[in-house]
């Protein structure tokens, strides 16, 4: 144990939250999807890191601005994703084998991106990469910030529509049961596609995300997966905003245990935490 | 010794006759990591796909093992075999642990399970890597000398391996067989009823989680000395738990040789593309070929056939049904086939000797009054109505005395013997039998495993062979022998309605709790159904009757009894309680002369 200097500790909290905004970030379509559609994702994680790699080919080789990934990808992965959902549909599939083929799933995308970008470390290099400014004595790094705003707004925006908006409604009416929700005219086979697109498309919004403030390699996909998980059950299955939230709590609770403690212990924060959200209130799942 | 028994020990034997064949040492190599991950898909499949709870925590108890195998002969200098109890035995007790708080709340299965198992692994990984079992740069196993069990040192490695398998298999085979088993396939489809029919569900799921784990870190101590370094980031990843399931669902989980089917093919497949010239390329294989098998054989291979066969059973018997023509269904025989011969026959009096005494029983959910300070006794050899308006706490009741729901005041004594605080298991095996207003079948089992299921746990508690016997008899019994084979899928409501009947007599009850069995049925099987009753009081139980259809009532209850609000309005003949003015007030209103 060692205590950081008032200083270094506000900034390891900075920096937690800015990793939490990128968990929930990721964790946002993961949870949707298993919340309102009864599917865990897995291949939500290949499609983060196959959007995090196109785009970092688009600046390396094309010289593209990352951020211009953000209006090309989301809308190329949101037809994928309805084609996945389209292809699911055609068979009953239960919760669990959902997490079985989407699993295959992403061990082929897992191969695919070996096969083209090989098993090295990539680090996308943009004018961004080194940008930061110093706010109140605590520097903020520029891609992080970007990941922040986005994360904070679309999970605002989807929480928005949810709320407020008749397709929100009848989503949530879906999820709550979706034969009696289709008996009151809800066309959930429409639905169902244009969220598992939005969810796809949340993925690629990920994914640019991921590039801008990490390095790459294909065998990191499944170490996202533990931390990930542990903020969508926090936050809620199916709610925005919980993710989120969730997501910076733990992305908090971590950098201050690497500040005090070491970072090697910093995992055991999320999973006693779930642990512990598991036991005591497991209906919120 | 049965047949399939002697098969595995006879496959062992041949299998262990490969050191000495002269094949090149790559072929045991091979051969290790096939018995390996069979041991490790069958161990994870006597919890998680004999009962339903899917752990993603198996890398957790393999991982244990071998630290345990690694900390001992490699840090400590123990020899490797003397270290092998302790890799099964130290797993086997976390595993308990672990099981001891999650299987007590109640809302932890599914998804949630599996999650929680997971997380559980990052735990333990983490104080691992932090403490001195390993502290950061692993640990090295260089100087274990390995027991000399072969011609060669990758021999003797395939050999202990292999003997370990075999137990697996024998285990696996055999819990699937027994009562063990049943009752989690039970769990498996519905773990409330499980325990209403009498299986320890709590003792049995801890029981499994204990094997589970102790075969896994079995085969993790082995590994360790096959691996000879053991670092954290190799051990407690997902790949352990997900390869596992994967193997399970593949081979088929409610088999116990699926897992062993799924595990020699997926490791063929990894071992031979990945060994190939394109590794890549054959990941992409494998996951491709895992899509397509959850797609179209969702059951696995091992349940794609069973069903098939299954099918054809059914397409056999159905053939010989139409064989035996006009003959009329055996529903609606006036004479009972068989009436159980073992059982003296009770004249239909009560005899005025106490079987239930409930006193000041009380029921709250949330501040609601279910069931208020109700004193009722049931007579033994009688049929007592129990009757009310929705919601008046009859259900409540039958819950209560099933011990489904833990009474929040009051007791009651069956046979003397007080049951208040007794898990609904114990009050099952204690002689009591319900039934459900919506039959809640155990979808997985046919209707025969049905009702053998309840024989084997409830009052009777007989061995599979009478219970067989037994369920043959209640299924003739309730008219639903021709149905045996098929699954509760296939039966209609009223067939359902009576496949709860054969369940509640195969416990050989002294006391019955009918939960509406008649509601939803026509007048004709209302007819049928109050025969039935009869005939089950003749046979010497005594039956609380919970219903609505009046006419059933008056032909049947020697007493009733009304409750509203909770309360006990009325108790006594018919006559008498239904001109009691409570009575009339609670389902007429009250008079406004």
């Amino acid at each position: 144990m060692n205590f950081p200097s008032f200083n270094l500790l506000m900034q390891s909290i900075l920096s937690g939250v800015f990793i939490g905004a990128l968990y929930g970030l990721i964790g946002l379509g993961l949870g949707l999807t298993w919340g309102l559609l009864r599917q865990i994702n897995l291949s939500h994680f290949g499609l983060v890191f196959l959007s995090a790699y196109l785009s970092y080919q688009m600046a390396t080789a094309g010289h593209v601005d990352p951020l211009w990934a953000l209006l090309i990808l989301p809308p190329a992965f949101f037809l994928f994703g309805m084609l996945m959902q389209w292809t699911l549909s055609k068979f009953a599939i239960t919760p669990f084998n959902s997490l079985l083929a989407t699993f295959g799933l992403t061990v082929v995308l897992e191969s695919i991106i070996q096969g083209i970008w090989t098993a090295d470390f990539r680090r996308l290099e943009s004018a961004y990469t080194s940008m930061k400014f110093k706010v109140f004595g605590l520097f903020v790094p520029v891609p992080e910030l970007i990941t922040f705003g986005l994360s904070v707004g679309i999970a605002v925006a989807i929480w928005a529509v949810m709320r407020y908006t008749d397709v929100g409604k009848a989503l949530r009416a879906m999820a709550e049961d979706g034969p009696i929700a289709a008996a009151f005219g809800i066309n959930q086979k429409a639905l169902s596609l244009f969220l598992a697109g939005l969810c796809a498309a949340l993925a690629a919004v990920a994914g640019v995300c991921l590039a801008l403030t990490f390095t790459l390699a294909p065998s990191q996909i499944f170490a996202w997966v533990g931390v990930v998980f542990a903020a969508v059950m926090l936050g809620g299955l199916g709610s925005p905003l919980g993710p989120l939230v969730a997501g910076i709590i733990i992305g908090v609770s971590e950098a201050i245990t690497m500040a005090v403690a070491s970072p090697s212990w910093a995992p055991i924060v999320s999973f006693s935490l779930l642990i512990f959200m598991l036991l005591l209130r497991p209906g919120k799942g | 010794m049965d047949k399939t028994f002697s098969g595995i020990l006879a496959a062992g034997a041949l299998m262990a006759s490969v050191p000495w064949l002269g094949l090149p040492a790559f072929y045991e190599s091979f051969l290790y990591l096939i018995c390996h991950w069979i041991i490790l898909a069958m161990s994870w499949n006597i919890l998680s796909g004999y009962s339903g709870y899917f752990s993603f925590g198996h890398g957790v108890f393999f991982g244990v093992g071998m630290y345990t195998t690694a900390g001992l002969a490699g840090k400590l200098d123990w020899p490797f075999l003397a270290t092998l109890p302790l890799a099964a035995l130290i797993p086997a007790v976390l595993g308990v642990l672990l099981g001891a708080v999650v299987f007590r709340v109640k809302a932890v299965r599914g998804e949630l399970f599996a999650l929680l198992t997971l997380a559980v692994t990052f735990v333990v990984a983490t104080i691992i890597i932090n403490t001195r079992i390993d502290g950061g740069p692993g640990v090295y196993l260089m100087s274990v000398s390995v027991p000399k069990l072969g011609p060669s040192q990758p021999s003797s490695m395939y050999l202990m391996v292999l003997i370990v398998a075999v137990i697996t298999a024998l285990i696996a085979y055999k819990v699937q067989q027994s009562k063990l088993g049943v009752g989690l396939f039970a769990i498996h489809d519905d773990e409330d009823v499980a325990e209403v029919m009498g299986v320890p569900t709590y003792r049995y799921k801890l029981l499994a989680f204990a094997i589970s784990s102790a075969l896994a870190g079995l085969a993790g101590g082995i590994h360790a000395l096959f691996v000879q370094y053991v670092t954290v980031g190799e051990t407690f990843n997902i790949t352990v738990p997900l390869t596992v399931v994967l193997m399970s669902c593949l081979g088929g989980s409610r088999h116990w040789a699926g897992p062993a089917v799924g595990a020699v093919l997926i490791t063929t497949m990894l071992y031979f593309f990945t060994a190939g010239n394109n590794p890549v390329m054959g990941k992409a294989v494998v996951g491709i070929v895992l899509i397509v098998v959850i797609l179209f054989m969702p059951n696995g291979v091992m349940g794609f056939f069973l069903r098939r066969r299954a099918e054809q059973a059914a397409r056999r018997s159905r053939d010989a049904e139409a064989g035996r023509a006009h003959a009329p269904p055996a529903a609606v025989q006036p004479e009972p086939p068989a009436l159980q011969p073992s059982l003296p026959t009770f004249a239909p009096v009560a005899t005025g000797e106490v079987l239930l005494q409930a006193r000041g029983l009380s029921k709250a959910f949330k501040g609601v009054q279910a069931l208020s300070d109700v004193d009722l006794q049931v007579y033994k050899g009688e049929i007592l109505g129990l009757l009310g308006p929705n919601g008046s706490g009859k259900s409540t009741f039958i819950n209560v005395v099933s011990g489904h729901y833990p009474a929040t005041g009051g007791t009651y004594a069956f046979e003397g013997r007080e049951l208040v605080g007794m898990a609904a298991h114990e009050v099952a095996q204690s002689g009591i039998a319900r039934t459900y207003q919506i039959p809640r079948p155990f979808m997985h089992l046919t209707v025969l495993e049905n009702v053998i299921l309840s024989a084997m746990f409830g009052g009777a508690s007989m061995n599979r062979q009478q219970a067989t016997e037994e369920a043959r008899r209640c299924l003739s019994f309730t008219g639903l022998a021709h149905k045996a084979e098929s699954l509760p899928d296939d039966l209609n409501l009223h067939q359902r309605k009576f496949l709860e009947l054969a369940r509640a007599l195969a416990a050989r009850p002294r006391l019955v709790l009918l939960d509406e069995v008649l509601s939803g049925m026509t007048p004709s099987e209302i007819d049928e159904a109050i025969v039935l009753i009869r005939r089950i009081r003749d046979q010497g139980a005594t039956i609380v009757f919970v219903e609505h259809v009046m006419r059933a009532v008056v032909a049947l209850c020697d007493r009733v009894a009304v409750l509203n609000h909770g309360k006990l309005l009325a108790v006594g003949p018919m006559q008498q309680v239904m001109s009691d003015p409570a009575v009339v007030n609670a389902y007429l209103g009250k008079p406004h002369a």
